[in-house]
């Protein structure tokens, strides 16, 4: 595969907006993007979305060329791609692969989700839709209902506690707190975490990700045509995508996020890099318990080793190694089609150096771990400094 | 059919279709054959390794209960 580059990354902020549609929101991010790398639409060869739900959420469809033409784009291939909350991970990869193969020069990869017009319990039976739907969604399973039972288990095998999981959320609000793009900037006290309002056993309030409004974008291009585009390139250094079954009675352990491992495994190999070359992280914190487990399963941890690490500060801001600087799907915020190219885009904005009061000291390698439904989709990206 | 519980939820926030229900106690049996199945707690709430029998079927969704 020849080497490939982010040219260019954009982002709207996240949050609730009454008053912006889908469309407005893919189309100011990409736009962002393509300023960011100095990119004509002209330049662009193929148009990948992410999107998961729009066609529930807001009831378009055929939504990749509807927001491809607005950008003035058309006469290239232009497809959605769905992989639950993996969707613009997955369109990343896909982008990446084409890039690689030599298929196209540049490909414009978005990610977007409008979720705030429906209801709470409306979004989580729509969000439902990426579980299994004949078994554990019949049965009355929601998603943090799935990721409560993961975390009992968890806690069951390896004695994680209600401290350690508040930990993760305590860290990932108060870097959120400090991301103008953020979505709910408000730093919370460990007493606070622990006294939310019960969504799923274990699971409060402060355990699970927002439901939000919101367009991510990145412009992937072939290292060899870096030069003809303006922005500061990122280097892919690796990437994978794996998948699992969908439902969780169908795994032997709900406590290992099997794909997880093995698209970080892949991904390592490809970029020549084990775990303990990553300087910082963002990853896929739908849920506290996600988050532990995610350092299981990247190697930063041995197994049943995640609830110590994250209580233990080397994944804060001034640690060792920085998870989720962004602030996380929990603070962040989680529009669930944009989130795997939102969390590139933190990548690439920490490692120009462009982060703020947020930036990490050692900027050269960074992973983002994107992660669909209760782990049948994984994509693991790292990206480094030219 | 019996079984043992894998692991536990209660949910208080449900979809809206469940909302009459709530709270109610979801649950990951291993039944005696080795394999798995999600379903739902009448009576007694149960915690991991406990044994449950399948109580009844309603629609399609099996309604295990805590055996003492």
């Amino acid at each position: 595969m020849r080497p490939v580059v982010v040219a260019g990354a954009g982002k709207t902020s996240f949050g609730a907006f009454a008053g912006r549609d889908l469309r407005s929101l893919a189309v100011e991010a990409a736009t962002k993007c393509l300023a960011d790398a100095q990119c004509l639409p002209s330049q662009v060869e193929a148009f990948f979305l992410g999107n998961f739900a729009g066609p529930s959420f807001v009831g378009q469809n055929h939504l990749a060329p509807y927001i491809s033409g607005a950008l003035g784009i058309t006469g290239a291939p232009s497809t959605r791609f769905e992989a639950a909350c993996a969707s613009s991970g997955a369109a990343f990869f896909q982008a990446v692969q084409c890039v690689g193969a030599g298929i196209y020069d540049a490909v414009l990869v978005c990610g977007v989700e409008k979720m705030t017009s429906q209801t709470t319990a409306r979004v989580a039976e729509i969000l439902a839709g990426a579980g299994d739907l004949a078994g554990e969604v019949k049965a009355g399973a929601t998603f943090p209902a799935l990721f409560a039972m993961i975390a009992r288990r968890h806690m069951h095998l390896y004695g994680t506690t209600r401290e350690q999981m508040a930990a993760v959320a305590v860290k990932n609000h108060a870097n959120g707190a400090r991301n103008p793009q953020a979505h709910l900037r408000k730093i919370i006290t460990m007493e606070q975490a622990l006294a939310g309002k019960p969504v799923s056993d274990p699971l409060t309030v402060y355990d699970c990700s927002l439901i939000s409004d919101g367009a991510a974008s990145v412009l992937v291009v072939a290292a060899e045509k870096a030069a003809e585009f303006g922005g500061i390139p990122v280097r892919v250094l690796g990437i994978a995508q794996t998948s699992d079954y969908v439902a969780l009675d169908q795994k032997a352990d709900i406590t290992s996020l099997e794909a997880v491992r093995s698209s970080a495994q892949q991904a390592y190999r490809m970029a020549r890099l084990t775990a303990a070359d990553i300087e910082f992280a963002e990853v896929h914190d739908c849920f506290t318990i996600a988050e532990i487990l995610a350092m299981e399963e990247l190697g930063f941890v041995e197994k049943g080793g995640g609830g110590p690490y994250v209580f233990s500060g080397e994944t804060a801001l001034g640690g060792s190694r920085p998870v989720n600087t962004s602030g996380g799907l929990q603070s962040k915020g989680h529009p669930v089609g944009a989130t795997g190219v939102a969390q590139i885009c933190d990548i690439v904005q920490q490692i120009r150096g462009d982060a703020g009061d947020r930036q990490v000291k050692r900027n050269r390698i960074g992973l983002a771990q994107n992660l669909g439904g209760s782990g049948a989709t994984s994509v693991v990206s790292i990206l480094g400094a030219m | 059919m019996k079984g043992t519980v894998y692991t536990e939820t209660v949910v208080w926030s449900p979809p809206e279709a469940f909302a009459k229900d709530v709270p109610y106690q979801l649950v990951i049996v291993t039944l005696e054959d080795g394999t798995r199945v999600t379903g739902r707690i009448l009576g007694d709430r149960v915690s991991i390794d406990d044994r449950v029998a399948l109580a009844e079927d309603r629609s399609g969704i099996p309604y295990f209960k805590l055996i003492l």
